[in-house]
């Protein structure tokens, strides 16, 4: 009785998560590209103007990142100013909690087909690239471990740590401008 | 609560054994189809292979409305749209692919469009574009390897844009594979091995890889174990139909699984050497394998090591310690890589093969990295393990 009556609180509060982290995570791949060469030398090959999708299906949260040219990335909430060229879409928000909460591997959800690539195949194997690079920096190490199919050893504390600092300083100044600007 | 979690689907009707051609027009008819058409190539028909299946459907009274038997080796958009303009106006309502990959891909793509309609087939490229079941579509293949027969995947070449479209949907599936001994008895012997090769690679890929999964173990294991014990015997007696048969058995049984479980590295290093030097897909595989296993080999000991009871029968696994099975299995297929050497040539090396250079070899890695199989190779790739891998397997 009491878990029924919870159900709908437990349904909204991870519903509320996978947004946040969903814009979480669009802004911090702004922030990464905007330093990282190996990020930038990934998204590099992606066309000029390049709109890539995260989202829940049917039509649940969304983030959508363009790439502008030169490896950078810009964010662009949940509103595309055009068709998308390649989305990832997960099949159900209960799915994209496992990966956003770090429960299951980005490369374990695509095996385990929780969700499907709309696009081009290559350059979805590129932005998943670059979202475990972000993880890598983003997230302790432990947990960047569930995240990652391979936590790289060639990455060394002073670097995680300095990185980490400016996507979440970079990310933290880009939430407070969009709430200024709204 | 585990974490375990997978799907699996396969809803192809298999008809395979002695006499099986001659279930099409009993397939068919109950489909409803009348008037059918078959889309081939000309090697297909210069083989005499297309004899006995318009043999099996005129004794029925099933008519071939259509033949068409121009395929190229790599399909293209124009072509799909020509054969589909010939569907329509010779009014079929039916296909049967024969052939090997190429055919089967195309026909896929044919029926893709005279069921939804149109001229242009890249728009219905994508997830979840096809909502539908398509024409009744049966599919007799003529090699041992590629699968097609059982995946819901067509790749054919857009030329104007110098792109390959992928169609992917549970929908392009055939409704039947007919698996006759017959189709594949003249097979060349470089081609027999090359092909046993690529069924070998989608079995021990299937797996071994990341979407592994109880179902599509049973089939890898059952298929390599027909290669393993039928290859070499199907090389010194091409004419053994029982031999062939189990080749083709195992390709199928190799196809339903890696289609429910994916493949990895072998695969990306062989799509991006088959683009490049234009080397036959089931020669990179054998070219590849044991040395992206010798580079999973870590992370997939123990399904590895699993393998060799497959590959090389129970006394040997038994006699093996199990620290070193994972070891044996690599040597098992390097063994056996070198006995189709011995009896066909098959090359061994990239550099064997007189197609690839050396200076080819970095653009063969970095074009491995975007290809969609490295996602689910068990172990991460960087671009320098790629290069390691190709380097070790040129010479």
């Amino acid at each position: 009785m009491f878990a029924k009556r919870i159900q709908p609180m437990v349904f909204q509060a991870r519903r509320l998560y996978v947004e946040v982290m969903l814009q979480v995570m669009g802004r911090a791949l702004q922030a990464v590209s905007e330093f990282d060469s190996a990020s930038q030398a990934e998204a590099r090959s992606l066309p000029e103007g390049f709109l890539f999708e995260m989202m829940v299906m049917p039509d649940g949260s969304r983030m959508i990142v363009e790439h502008i040219g030169d490896g950078r990335l810009h964010y662009h909430g949940n509103k595309a100013p055009r068709p998308i060229d390649l989305s990832i879409q997960f099949k159900h928000i209960a799915h994209a909690f496992l990966v956003l909460s770090f429960q299951e591997k980005t490369s374990v959800a695509f095996a385990n087909d929780r969700m499907l690539v709309d696009g081009d195949i290559s350059y979805a194997v590129r932005m998943t690239r670059v979202l475990n690079r972000l993880e890598t920096f983003i997230l302790p190490k432990l947990v960047a471990r569930r995240a990652v199919k391979e936590y790289p050893e060639s990455l060394h504390l002073p670097e995680k740590l300095i990185s980490a600092a400016r996507i979440y300083l970079k990310v933290a100044t880009h939430f407070v401008e969009t709430a200024r600007a709204s | 609560m585990s974490n375990k979690y997978y799907e699996f689907f396969c809803p192809v009707k298999v008809i395979a054994g002695k006499a099986a051609l001659e279930h099409i027009p009993y397939e068919l008819t109950g489909m409803g189809a009348k008037r059918p058409m078959i889309v081939t190539d000309k090697g297909v028909r210069a083989a005499g292979l297309l004899d006995p299946v318009i043999a099996a459907c005129e004794e029925s009274g099933l008519e071939i409305v259509s033949i068409y038997d121009d395929v190229p080796p790599d399909s293209s958009t124009s072509v799909v749209k020509d054969i589909a303009g010939i569907y329509r106006s010779e009014k079929c309502d039916s296909l049967i692919a024969v052939g090997g990959g190429s055919a089967i891909d195309t026909a896929k793509a044919v029926n893709l469009l005279v069921s939804e309609g149109g001229d242009d087939i890249a728009k219905y490229t994508g997830a979840g574009v096809i909502k539908h079941p398509l024409k009744p579509f049966l599919v007799v293949p003529t090699t041992a390897g590629t699968g097609s027969e059982v995946t819901s995947v067509a790749v054919i070449t857009d030329t104007k844009k110098s792109v390959k479209l992928p169609f992917t949907s549970s929908f392009l599936l055939p409704n039947a594979a007919v698996i006759d001994p017959r189709m594949t008895l003249t097979l060349p012997p470089h081609i027999t091995a090359a092909t046993a090769m690529d069924a070998m690679t989608h079995a021990i890929e299937a797996f071994t890889c990341m979407a592994k999964n109880p179902l599509s173990d049973a089939y890898a294991t059952s298929a390599i174990k027909k290669i393993s014990q039928s290859l070499l015997q199907v090389m010194d007696n091409p004419k053994d139909a029982d031999g062939r048969l189990e080749l083709a058995q195992a390709s199928t049984m190799a196809g339903i699984a890696f289609s429910n479980s994916m493949v990895g590295l072998v695969h990306a290093l062989g799509h991006a050497a088959g683009a490049i030097c234009h080397l036959p897909h089931g020669l990179c595989m054998s070219l590849f394998l044991p040395y992206a296993l010798e580079y999973n080999l870590e992370t997939i000991r123990e399904p590895l090591g699993e393998l060799l009871l497959y590959l090389e029968g129970p006394e040997v696994y038994a006699a093996t310690p199990s620290n070193r099975r994972a070891e044996a299995s690599i040597s098992a297929l390097r063994k056996l890589r070198d006995e189709l050497h011995k009896r066909c040539k098959l090359p061994r090396t990239l550099k064997e093969t007189g197609s690839v250079t050396e200076d080819q070899l970095d653009t063969i890695a970095e074009m491995a990295m975007d290809d969609g199989s490295i996602m689910f190779n068990p172990k991460e790739v960087l671009i320098e393990d790629a290069r390691a891998v190709i380097k070790r397997a040129w010479a």
